[in-house]
């Protein structure tokens, strides 16, 4: 990697475990939801830099776009929002800095150890690639997948809907 | 260091985060939003992995990946709602109506 590069992925990175931290961290869910969209947005950064356009473009979309405004909604109907922010609390902080760092330290472990070779040096797969595989390969997982996503969507109704008349 | 392996490495730290929150948090949405903090670093090792050998399927699953985790959390959001419309709370700790 030449410096720029290590630079802007130094970057990136601290801008995603700054946005992580804060997430796990923050007193106020509202708070811990938009850091949570930082780092969202950070990891399609991450994409692009490992050549999945497609990918980082989803991303802001799906995460970035679609499960940050549902938190938020869900914020706001589930909490009694007074005031300045919806205060939200924590326990078990040094066991769960104990298991975080075991979980951290078996990965990091397991990474350093492991032979990885350089990227590859062939060229990023297209959108077209990835077209042709969702209709050739991988066509079964793609049609299972929408039919969950019906049963989700219909289970999700079901189970938030108002039943007292 | 290739950038591969960094961002193996940046995966691995996020992935421990995120099980430090899911651990300590003791509100319902801050624990599913944990949950999405490690599903986001599985992704990322998802199209690390894929970009190593080349080839469409990393990004595959990690779309596919990517697809669930949203369902999940459209689910897990609803079940906060409802909890929080009975038991007026979202602490995970107060929602023992199963305990006998």
């Amino acid at each position: 990697m030449s410096g720029l590069e290590v630079l802007g992925l130094s970057l990136l990175a601290g801008v995603i475990l700054l946005g992580a931290l804060g997430t796990v961290i923050s007193k106020d869910l509202v708070r811990a939801v938009l850091w949570l969209a930082l780092t969202l947005v950070a990891t399609a950064g991450i994409y692009l830099k490992l050549l999945a356009g497609f990918l980082a473009g989803t991303q802001v979309l799906l995460y970035a776009g679609g499960v940050i405004t549902l938190a938020i909604f869900a914020v706001m109907l589930s909490q009694r929002v007074e005031g300045a922010g919806v205060r939200q609390e924590s326990r078990g902080l040094v066991v769960g800095a104990l298991a975080a760092i075991a979980v951290g330290g078996v990965l990091v472990a397991g990474i350093l150890a492991a032979p990885l070779a350089a990227a590859a040096a062939v060229p990023p797969p297209s959108v077209t690639d990835l077209a042709a595989s969702f209709m050739g390969e991988f066509l079964l997982p793609f049609e299972v997948l929408s039919v969950l996503l019906v049963a989700v969507m219909v289970a999700a109704i079901t189970i938030a809907r108002r039943t007292d008349p | 260091m290739s950038d591969v392996q960094a961002c193996l490495l940046l995966a691995a730290a996020m992935f421990s985060i995120g099980v430090y929150g899911v651990l300590t948090r003791r509100n319902a949405i801050g624990i599913l939003l944990a949950v999405e903090l490690m599903a986001n670093a599985v992704n990322i090792n998802l199209v690390a992995f894929g970009r190593l050998h080349g080839g469409p399927t990393g990004q595959i699953f990690a779309l596919f990946a990517i697809a669930l985790t949203v369902a999940e959390v459209a689910l897990g959001l609803a079940l906060v709602l409802l909890l929080a419309r009975t038991q007026r709370t979202a602490d995970v700790d107060e929602a023992r109506l199963l305990r006998g």
